[in-house]
């Protein structure tokens, strides 16, 4: 079965979806990414969306239930990469992804992690409401 | 339009104009030498040729088809007509002169057919109401070709108004901005949000500034519309900001009991401006000396 491959990066977590998200493959990279951040103490996961070009509300909502259960093992999540068509149809579905912090690219993303972990203010990236 | 057989009556008409084409020809200019000739629109000649166009494709068509307009027989009359209809309105014409170009046709045609059954009058009747009745339809179908073309002319505009409503600028690097002139409705929103969104990809910009200036009045669908573009904004890493809220919109959004406490909004584009530099870590200074370019 394929698996989604998470990189320890320093004291962050890298998630790179390059792969078609079906529901099994979502599953498996939850309980993935939760041991892996309680076996590394990890405080950041960024995760890379760039790739991704059609969500479904369950994907959505995985999204979401991995950034609430990386805050609960103390680990930021941020949603990087996000495509335009992929934004409108979460929108247009309803989801909004409160909680999930979002930013262009890796880039942005790892400045938003850093910045929110060393607890300097950030200058870009926000928290959704 | 009945689709009647072809009757030996109807070959008449075809008979009618061949053996006196000359002679209907020129009594037609002479007929519209009156109110719809508008020689200010059209020379002489183009008119000249334009009738003897006429008459000769009619000659043709009814030679196989008689008066049936709507026989395969009449394409290439019909595309003339489009053609005409087209020319004339470029030239100024008014669709109803189009027609009447048409319709004066009817005096000499009417004499000739006459003459040529002299005395039999039930064949003069039924020839005149062909004759008549495909006239009308002619004109009728100059009429439709008209307003087939104005359709076309406003449907493209409305097309190129969509395009040109949503231009997306870039103030800064970094920061986008997004004048919206005119009432938002859902096919314009789709647009304006894509074409926001996929700047904001191009750009790598982190702040978009969307500006209601130029927006006349704001209703739920309005404020629902531009609260998914903030959304779909923030799902992809960037910050909107809404300008350009006047007094009497703030009003309506508040009576309309909408929520806009996560979105940043600002009454005008300079203070906008100010926030997205000031979010990106970006200040400017007045300098000491005062020639110098004023900034705050």
């Amino acid at each position: 079965m394929e698996k989604i491959p998470i990189l320890k990066m320093g004291e962050f977590l890298l998630v790179t979806i390059q792969v078609d998200m079906h529901d099994r493959l979502a599953m498996a990279l939850q309980d993935d990414l939760t041991r892996m951040i309680s076996q590394t103490e990890a405080r950041g996961v960024l995760i890379d969306i760039s790739t991704l070009e059609i969500v479904d509300s369950f994907i959505g909502r995985m999204l979401s239930n991995i950034a609430g259960m990386s805050r609960i093992l103390d680990a930021e999540t941020v949603v990087v990469g996000m495509q335009p068509a992929v934004a409108i149809t979460l929108v247009e579905l309803g989801l909004s992804l409160p909680g999930v912090r979002t930013a262009l690219n890796v880039d942005a993303g790892m400045d938003l992690l850093r910045h929110s972990v060393d607890g300097t203010s950030e200058t870009y990236g926000h928290r959704l409401h | 339009m009945n689709a009647k057989p072809v009757s030996p009556q109807s070959v008449k008409l075809s008979e009618v104009l061949a053996r006196h084409e000359d002679k209907i020809l020129a009594q037609w200019m002479q007929e519209m030498s009156g109110s719809v000739r508008r020689s200010d629109l059209i020379k002489d000649a183009d008119l000249r040729a334009q009738c003897s166009q006429v008459l000769r494709l009619m000659k043709q068509a009814t030679e196989s088809a008689g008066a049936n307009f709507q026989s395969p027989a009449f394409d290439r009359m019909r595309e003339m007509l489009d053609e005409i209809s087209r020319s004339r309105g470029q030239q100024g014409f008014k669709p109803a002169e189009t027609a009447t170009f048409l319709f004066s046709l009817k005096p000499p045609l009417f004499t000739q057919i006459q003459a040529e059954h002299n005395g039999d009058t039930d064949t003069t009747i039924a020839e005149l109401w062909s004759a008549t009745e495909l006239l009308d339809a002619m004109g009728l179908y100059t009429m439709e070709a008209v307003q087939k073309l104005r359709e076309d002319t406003i449907r493209r505009q409305q097309e190129e108004l969509l395009e040109l409503s949503t231009p997306v600028v870039k103030l800064w690097d970094g920061i986008l901005a997004l004048p919206i002139i005119g009432t938002l409705d859902s096919a314009r929103t789709q647009v304006v949000m894509e074409s926001l969104l996929q700047a904001i990809v191009q750009s790598n910009s982190r702040v978009a500034i969307i500006d209601i200036t130029g927006v006349p009045t704001v209703d739920t669908i309005v404020a629902q519309h531009l609260l998914k573009t903030v959304t779909a904004a923030r799902l992809m890493g960037a910050d909107c900001i809404i300008s350009g809220v006047r007094p009497q919109i703030a009003q309506t959004i508040v009576h309309l009991g909408i929520n806009l406490l996560d979105v940043t909004t600002k009454a005008t584009l300079a203070a906008a401006f100010a926030v997205a530099l000031q979010r990106l870590g970006i200040t400017f200074t007045r300098e000491a000396h005062n020639n110098g370019v004023q900034r705050n």
